[in-house]
């Protein structure tokens, strides 16, 4: 008797989990619907795992000539010699040392104006048409140019980065300012602030981490600006790496500085995101 | 007793862009304010009650007119007119504490009595044990709470309050009705309470004034000689009823005439 009642609770039980997993697997396709953390992750670490999987599958296999397209291993051997033999970890810290520096510059200059921008029309007036028109010339084809006035020694690849970054952080700063609610704004009026006050308490801390999104999506472009700067003169570098491969015919070392750019590109969002997340908690989640 | 806000012969027009018309919003307001006094507006949307409260905010610019605050011109939004808007805003980067001190840090108020202050509002609208959560981890109604404690810190001269419940649930909007009822009752702050819904008005008010459609002039005046304090239960009494009767037919045949005017 009891053993058989056990049987019908646990079909019954049985049946429910069954609902529930399809209710689960459906879920899945619901728009902006929550995963779990390990999931999310798996399908993080799924995603690299395919690509690497694509690319061997096409090169050990001789699909494509290894002279083109080397396999991972020998991108990786080559990525060794170029650590022990030609001293790459010199040349990863110049190009590094050339995105802050002109980054960082500016950031300097580039994140105050925003903000008046942002706030005060007659600032607004006086440089966004200016700043618009400057943010459609590409910095690379300035390249040229820089190399006439300045040469082709650090400050031109600084100068490269720093003119490539700074329109776009003025620009999207000032949209993030000008983006603040009214309320907030009309709010402090009322208990008290200042125009200065206004700025300093709500303006600037509401656009915070605007600011902070923006500033790792031009960091973004930064990286590619220096690898155009160091692709077209420099001795050191990345770029000058990959550019000195190409002559020497040195795919798998091409390959090896590409990837480099790619992880300390993530390297580098990844903390910015972090730090952003730390320092403005109340913008994220509960 | 003198009057505390004085609105004369107000009037705004809202000068249209491009092609469309210059639009008059507000058409010459008289109001007088007595100190004590729960005010509250009465019209159907888009009538300009909230650009006529704005404007004792000073945060509109009247057109035409002047507007007095103790017998001094209001220019510009100062700390003596505290005010709540409908949509939230607390500032979502300061804890519900942060946010109520927010006036007196502007008035450099030392340490303790600022801590003091904080205290006794976080308790009169009762969110204590919430002192350090932030605006996100709050329910609507909640954020109304900490917004009207943060008006109400500063100890301003009027506390302006433009349609607060307007975006809360019914059942919530009743009890921040009770709440707010009860802060008046303890403190008899003076308030300027915009609202549509007739209600409302009645139960928080010592005084309705119903508003025309646009452009918004005052329709009429109407003391509410309900006694202190009032319980909800006093919205089911025949007063209560008879004025909720009389109201509905000020304001309906004006929400009739604005949907005409929006229809033309």
């Amino acid at each position: 008797m009891t053993k058989g009642r056990t049987t019908v609770t646990e079909t019954i039980f049985l049946k429910e989990e069954k609902t529930v997993r399809r209710k689960k697997n459906k879920d899945l396709l619901k728009p902006y619907k929550p995963i779990s953390k390990n999931l999310y992750l798996t399908l993080c670490i799924a995603s690299f795992i395919l690509l690497v999987g694509i690319w061997s599958l096409l090169t050990y296999t001789s699909i494509i000539d290894s002279v083109f397209l080397p396999t991972p291993t020998d991108v990786i051997s080559s990525g060794i010699t170029l650590f022990t033999e030609f001293n790459f970890v010199n040349d990863i810290l110049v190009t590094l040392y050339r995105v802050l520096a002109g980054f960082v510059l500016s950031l300097i200059i580039g994140v105050p104006l925003g903000i008046f921008m942002g706030s005060f029309k007659i600032v607004e007036a006086f440089f966004e048409p200016l700043v618009s028109f400057m943010r459609y010339m590409p910095v690379s084809a300035f390249i040229p140019l820089f190399i006439l006035w300045i040469g082709i020694g650090e400050l031109e690849k600084v100068t490269v980065i720093f003119i490539g970054s700074i329109f776009s952080i003025i620009l999207m700063v000032a949209v993030e300012v000008s983006n603040v609610r009214r309320e907030l704004v009309e709010a402090a009026y009322t208990l008290g602030s200042t125009h200065f006050g206004v700025l300093r308490s709500v303006v600037l801390p509401a656009s915070m981490p605007g600011i902070m999104d923006a500033i790792r999506l031009v960091l973004g472009w930064a990286w590619s600006y220096i690898i155009v700067a160091e692709l077209i003169a420099a001795q050191t570098g990345i770029g000058s790496v990959i550019i000195e491969s190409q002559r020497m015919f040195r795919i798998g070392d091409i390959i090896f500085g590409i990837l480099t750019i790619g992880v300390l590109g993530l390297g580098s969002d990844f903390l910015l995101k972090s730090l952003s997340k730390k320092l403005f908690a109340w913008n994220y989640g509960r | 007793m003198d009057d505390l806000v004085e609105v004369k012969e107000v009037r705004k027009i809202f000068k249209g862009k491009g092609k469309s018309p210059d639009v008059l919003a507000v058409d010459t307001v008289n109001l007088k304010i007595k100190k004590n006094e729960f005010i509250t507006i009465l019209g159907p949307s888009g009538c300009g009650k909230s650009t006529l409260l704005r404007m004792i905010g000073g945060l509109e610019k009247q057109s035409e007119g002047i507007i007095y605050l103790a017998r001094n011109e209001i220019t510009g939004p100062s700390a003596n007119r505290g005010m709540v808007f409908q949509a939230y805003s607390l500032f979502p980067w300061l804890t519900v504490e942060e946010n109520i001190q927010f006036g007196s840090k502007i008035k450099k108020m030392e340490s303790a009595k600022k801590k003091a202050i904080t205290q006794q509002y976080i308790e009169l609208v009762g969110l204590k044990g919430f002192e350090q959560h932030y605006p996100k981890q709050l329910s609507g109604g909640m954020q109304q709470r900490v917004a009207i404690a943060r008006a109400l810190a500063n100890e301003p001269e009027i506390l302006l309050l433009d349609e607060p419940f307007g975006a809360l649930d019914s059942q919530t909007r009743l009890i921040m009705q009770e709440l707010l009822l009860t802060i008046w009752e303890k403190t008899h702050k003076t308030i300027l309470f915009i609202t549509h819904d007739v209600e409302e008005a009645i139960f928080l008010g010592t005084r309705v004034l119903t508003m025309t459609s646009r452009p918004g002039k005052i329709k009429a005046d109407i003391p509410i000689t309900l006694e202190h304090p009032r319980s909800y239960k006093i919205k089911t009494e025949h007063h209560f009823i008879d004025l909720k009767e009389q109201l509905t037919e000020l304001i309906r045949s004006e929400s009739l005439k604005s949907i005409e005017l929006q229809a033309q």
